[in-house]
């Protein structure tokens, strides 16, 4: 039994990691940018959140409603005057401009916050649980977050298939000059797709505040769990993405379950050895 | 009747690069005298200076030439620089001889990661590059041996096997760091001049034209991956060995041995032997010119960085390049008519 409940709790977990990696598959399947600054971006919508949330009162998921078009702006705003501009240049601009990118916002955010850590409080939803006959818990928090990746997925799903602009991300994905030459206008069409990336980056950013401490050094690792989601998943599959989230969060658990300090490094080790047998994830779609 | 043609040499050297030639040497022996007239202050920022050099010619070798954007290189500085401290603590290896072997050590352990990290390419090489170090900074933190997450320190006794005398030991291990970096400069010049060099040029300039001229990218390039890593761990180890003392954080450290030594890299011009001199000199200078203002110095060596790959992705040698048409190390040819004192023209490749 307490093994069910080990593998519920990191099935769980994979809600989070699917949130913290659909920003990095979105700006990818768009655009091919592989946004290294994507682990600060959401450490800095926390803080972004926490400054909300200490100077008007309202509870951390309400800061949202400022939280979320802010990143927006934030996003659109990158790419349209900076990652634009390294799009046609081959493989290091875009790699070396975000990285830039990433070590300015890290170091921003330690001199005006400090290296001390934050959390964002919620109150007793973080610690409920549905008691399940048989002695089987699910933590109520985890299964929110679980269902609000779910939400995401689907909707950006309904986006993508179901919309004019979700055509037109299509579009400039498969073939960008084409769609260029059919009237689209790429520099609004990737700003815009980095603008909708940052508000999932967003709600990430907010609800893994919540539940877990965060300093301004805690972006490479949200980064690289990201990532990690991303590859077991296969490039550009969302519905992949949430599984690799999944299994990540399930080696984790279980790495965790034998001794806590194996938490991370299970989730790395589980990442390479999938890497090592399925280079190119478990549900590949997009060709690189 | 068809003209003869004209006759072509190949040329390397320019005017420039020999006027260098001649003038490094006294540089040279006036930096490796520099024990003997000055302090031991200078002494560890030249030391710094020369490894952080030797990185930074190293990330170049990698990027720069062969396409792989590694941001996962502070794992061989973290394996070499655990293998010295193991092999001279566990194993009682001599000090001189801890070291190839933790050049040794990261070249092997090279192998396994390149099976892994060669799957991914492009951006998601980076990456995994450095899961790949986070992976070993995680582990060596569980390793009780190896002092688990507290690390490990030199003793004195292993240091004094340099030299019982501080002076003595100090410049020693200034020496070998200056000895070092030359040499990987050196292993890099030479390396770039040989056919090697050709093919990894080629392959910076467009990898599917040099692939369909012949060249095996992939081998290459893996080739290049297990150099850099073997030299990657002996500066390693060198410069734990002036630390005295490793722990996970500190040895695998991406801040320490990989952020700045790409920035180094991009703003003095990546894909040039001269960007990685200018670059670290630019790290040094804004370094100690921002020390009061705690990490304000990344900030703006980021700004930098970002800037450079906007406005001149040549970096700073780039742009002397193109404006002066200079060139120290003589790596590229270029064809001249002879006879050969018309040669002379400056031109850009």
């Amino acid at each position: 039994m307490e093994w069910i409940n080990i593998l519920i709790q990191g099935a769980l977990l994979g809600g989070i990691y699917a949130l913290f990696a659909i920003g990095l598959s979105l700006s990818f399947g768009i655009m091919r940018l592989v946004n290294i600054a994507h682990g600060d971006l959401i450490v800095l919508s926390a803080y972004a959140s926490l400054v909300v949330v200490d100077g008007t009162g309202v509870n951390p998921v309400t800061s949202l409603i400022l939280v979320v078009p802010l990143m927006f702006a934030v996003g659109y705003a990158l790419q349209r005057g900076l990652l634009n501009l390294t799009l046609s240049g081959g493989l290091l601009p875009p790699l070396l401009v975000t990285f830039g990118i990433s070590i300015i916002i890290q170091n921003t955010l330690l001199q005006f916050f400090g290296a001390h850590t934050h959390r964002l409080q919620l109150g007793v939803i973080e610690t409920q649980a549905l008691r399940l006959p048989g002695g089987i818990a699910i933590g109520l928090y985890p299964l929110l977050v679980f269902v609000v990746a779910l939400i995401s997925i689907g909707g950006l799903q309904l986006l993508f298939y179901r919309t004019r602009l979700g055509r037109a991300f299509r579009a400039a994905s498969d073939d960008a000059d084409t769609a260029e030459l059919m009237g689209i206008d790429n520099r609004h069409l990737y700003a815009l797709a980095l603008g909708i990336a940052m508000i999932f980056t967003a709600l990430a950013g907010v609800l893994f505040a919540i539940r877990t401490n965060f300093d301004p050094a805690s972006g490479p690792i949200r980064l690289i769990l990201a990532f990690e989601a991303v590859i077991i998943g296969g490039l550009g599959s969302l519905w992949g993405t949430l599984l690799g989230g999944v299994i990540l969060g399930l080696s984790q658990a279980v790495g965790a379950a034998l001794s806590p300090t194996w938490q991370i490094l299970a989730g790395h080790i589980a990442f390479l050895i999938i890497l090592i047998l399925r280079p190119s994830g478990l549900f590949p779609r997009t060709r690189d | 009747m068809p003209q003869p043609l004209e006759p072509i040499r190949v040329e390397r050297a320019t005017p420039a690069s020999r006027a260098f030639a001649v003038g490094i040497v006294p540089g040279l022996i006036a930096l490796a005298a520099l024990p003997w007239w000055s302090d031991a202050g200078n002494m560890r920022l030249v030391a710094e200076m020369a490894y952080y050099l030797a990185l930074a010619q190293l990330w170049n070798l990698l990027a720069g030439y062969a396409g792989l954007v590694s941001v996962g290189q502070q794992v061989y500085v973290g394996l070499g620089g655990y293998a010295f401290f193991y092999t001279t603590r566990a194993l009682d290896l001599n000090v001189y001889l801890a070291l190839p072997l933790a050049a040794l050590f990261a070249c092997v352990m090279a192998v396994p990661i390149s099976f892994a990290v060669f799957r991914l390419r492009g951006a998601y090489f980076a990456v995994g590059t450095w899961v790949v170090s986070e992976a070993f900074m995680l582990g060596a933190s569980l390793i009780e041996a190896v002092g688990a997450g507290s690390g490990l320190s030199l003793t004195p006794d292993i240091v004094r096997q340099i030299s019982p005398d501080r002076g003595v030991r100090d410049t020693i291990i200034y020496l070998m760091s200056l000895g070092v970096s030359a040499l990987v400069v050196g292993i890099v010049y030479l390396l770039l001049r040989s056919r090697h060099g050709l093919a990894l040029t080629a392959i910076r300039d467009s990898e599917p034209a040099s692939a369909s001229l012949g060249v095996n990218t992939f081998r290459t390039k893996l080739a290049i991956y297990i150099i850099t890593a073997a030299c990657t761990g002996f500066i390693g180890g060198l410069i734990f060995l002036q630390k005295l003392r490793i722990s996970p954080e500190a040895g695998f450290s991406i801040n320490d041995w990989t952020v700045v030594v790409i920035f180094m890299v991009v703003i003095g011009g990546i894909g040039t032997i001269e960007g990685p001199f200018i670059g670290m000199l630019v790290y040094i200078l804004l370094r100690e010119l921002l020390a009061d203002y705690g990490t304000v110095y990344l900030i703006v060596m980021g700004l930098i960085a970002v800037a450079v790959m906007l406005k001149a992705p040549g970096g700073l040698w780039g742009w002397i390049v193109q404006r002066y048409g200079l060139q120290l190390f003589p790596v590229s040819r270029r064809l001249a008519s002879a006879p050969p004192s018309e040669a002379e023209q400056p031109s850009a490749h």
